[in-house]
């Protein structure tokens, strides 16, 4: 017998939480290893270590970090528009940040592409200073962008609301400039919320498909990402090198995610 | 330093938060602003901080003389402690103290060194030696209080101002701290001006009680002044308790004088419907048997209790000061 717990229910939420995770994490995932694992230690170095591999790991990884980062400041910028500031349609702009969760990634892939494209609406004018909008890695970035910026507003808006405006009026009083507010009070209360919202968007963006596919071109060497390279060795019947690269993603994926979140309970204490 | 409000208003929209208020602060004194939510003390406060702006127009406010209306809060020189502390959750107990000191221009400004001293030496002030290192969520509401007001005095304000000082402390830690603020006030005789809904509170505190109604100034002066000549029927009823007889006249339960019922000179005769000693003092409920059924609350001395033997259900007889006052303004609560 156990010892009886103020709370109840121990048992019966427990066991759905593992069986639920089982069903559809763990098991899903060990199935990828067990296939992966079909190949010798050597395979797998060459498969990963290939140049189109590489080539793509540092799209996928370059692209979602710099999508994130920035995100991370047009998301604090878009939570503190709304949180901040009373304007008509107001409520409008906060619906319309939860856009890019709901939309197929595929329409806005294809609109995303058709804007940027170099004859596009705003592609042409990306042209004319020299920087390729669709099928190029900035394609890649701006795509990774959209998808990513709703997990930075509504991480950091709910704590921006928190926070309330008492802590500013404090800093006033004792002298201090709206910058240098900012700066020491407002920014590191918000510092948390921000690298959660980051790290949301980047394993977003990592995992991302639909939208890049057809914004990037898919050019192997160049445009070419993670998930696409995957389901082409799927469509060549290369199970086991598919399983190989999603099982390394997933391995880096784990360690960058690991390593963001250490940083953050230590920013935490 | 002295502060001096004249012809103060300030609306929020549509909402008049105050009326022509005016207002003399005497250097070195210890005011309270005292009233029921919604009368306008917060705002009073918070416009002498410079947190909120007057509305324009004829009003002034004068820290020593010297207008500071439009004065942005920061160069007033005011320590301001708020309700709920705000302090700096990702600072220590010290960085909280010493904040005011480092956004200081670079000139003006001691060496983080000294401003370390600076907060140890303002923790030892208010009783706190050793915490410097905690950070706000380590601290009691008690401790947290002391550290926001540590933190206002650091910048060596001329007026400190102190928003519901107490508001969020159970009730042992408040009669403690507020002692401790008396004799602090004492001590550094700093011009201190503070919120509060407590009457006791204002009571025992302040040099000077300014009791505020719905937007207005009702009254003011030094409490015992207030307590024994309140100006209108409002403030009669807010500061402490108090029966409002038949005839609209007021009189505090200390003041009746119980006597037996068939005795001569007896105002009024009433039933015991409550009756509750507690050390050396008794408190009566009494029904009145004619006129208003309003219950009458009297405190006497447990022995005079003893003595008539007094017990639930008596009747007795009661009798007004011959004093009993009614308020000089005609103006009274709106009946519940």
């Amino acid at each position: 017998m156990g010892k009886p717990r103020v709370i109840p229910g121990f048992g019966l939420s427990m066991g759905i939480t593992i069986f639920w995770l089982s069903s559809i994490i763990i098991i899903p995932l060990a199935a990828l290893f067990i296939k992966a694992a079909g190949l010798g230690l050597e395979e797998w170095w060459n498969i990963l270590s290939s140049p189109r591999v590489l080539a793509a790991a540092r799209l996928t990884f370059g692209a979602s970090a710099a999508a994130a980062l920035v995100s991370m400041v047009l998301g604090l910028l878009v939570a503190w528009v709304l949180v901040r500031y009373e304007f008509p349609g107001r409520r409008v702009l906060d619906a319309m940040v939860d856009l890019p969760f709901a939309l197929p990634t595929a329409v806005a892939g294809i609109t995303l592409t058709t804007i940027y494209a170099p004859t596009g609406w705003l592609g042409r004018y990306l042209a004319e200073i020299g920087i390729q909008g669709a099928y190029s890695p900035f394609g890649v970035f701006i795509a990774l962008t959209f998808i990513g910026f709703p997990f930075v507003v509504r991480t950091v808006q709910p704590v921006m609301e928190d926070l309330g405006t008492e802590l500013e009026e404090a800093a006033a009083v004792l002298g201090a400039s709206r910058w240098t507010t900012f700066r020491r009070i407002i920014f590191p209360a918000l510092t948390p919320a921000l690298i959660t919202g980051f790290t949301l968007a980047f394993a977003r963006a990592i995992g991302e498909y639909g939208s890049v596919i057809f914004i990037s071109g898919n050019l192997p060497m160049k445009t070419e990402i993670l998930p696409l390279l995957i389901v082409s060795q799927l469509e060549q019947f290369r199970y086991e090198a598919a399983a190989v690269i999603a099982a390394g993603m997933l391995i880096v994926s784990f360690i960058l995610l690991f390593l963001i979140n250490l940083l953050q309970r230590r920013l935490a204490r | 330093m002295s502060v001096s409000i004249q012809n103060i208003h300030k609306t929020f929209g549509s909402y008049q938060a105050l009326d022509d208020v005016s207002l003399e602060v005497p250097n070195g004194s210890l005011t309270a602003l005292l009233g029921p939510s919604g009368s306008g003390k917060t705002t009073l406060l918070r416009i002498i901080a410079g947190l909120e702006f007057p509305d324009p127009g004829a009003g002034r406010i004068l820290f020593h003389g010297e207008d500071v209306a439009m004065t942005p809060a920061g160069q007033r020189g005011v320590g301001f402690v708020f309700q709920h502390y705000a302090l700096f959750r990702h600072m220590n107990v010290a960085e909280n103290i010493g904040f005011g000191l480092s956004v200081l221009p670079r000139k003006d400004r001691p060496s983080k060194k000294e401003i370390h001293e600076r907060a140890l030496d303002l923790l030892k002030l208010v009783k706190l030696e050793g915490l410097h290192h905690r950070k706000p969520s380590e601290l009691s509401g008690g401790q947290r209080q002391r550290v926001a007001l540590a933190r206002a005095l650091a910048i060596q304000p001329k007026v400190l101002l102190l928003d519901e000082p107490f508001g969020a402390l159970d009730a042992q830690v408040r009669k403690d701290l507020r002692r401790w603020l008396r004799q602090f006030h004492d001590e550094i005789g700093l011009t201190t001006l503070f919120v509060t809904h407590d009457q006791e509170e204002a009571l025992e505190l302040a040099d000077q009680v300014v009791v505020m109604r719905n937007a207005r100034i009702e009254q003011s002066g030094p409490p015992q002044e207030i307590y024994d000549h309140p100006r209108t029927s409002f403030v009669y009823e807010f500061l402490g308790e108090v029966n409002k007889l038949a005839d609209d006249r007021y009189v505090r339960p200390h003041e009746i004088e119980l006597r037996f019922a068939a005795e001569e000179g007896v105002d009024l005769t009433g039933r015991v419907s409550h009756l509750f000693v507690a050390g050396p003092i008794a408190r009566l409920s009494i029904v009145p048997e004619k006129g208003s059924k309003r219950e009458i609350e009297v405190w006497a001395g447990r022995d005079q209790v003893d003595q008539m033997a007094i017990s639930q259900g008596d009747v007795i007889g009661l009798r007004f000061p011959s004093s009993r006052r009614k308020p000089q303004a005609a103006e009274g609560l709106p009946e519940s």
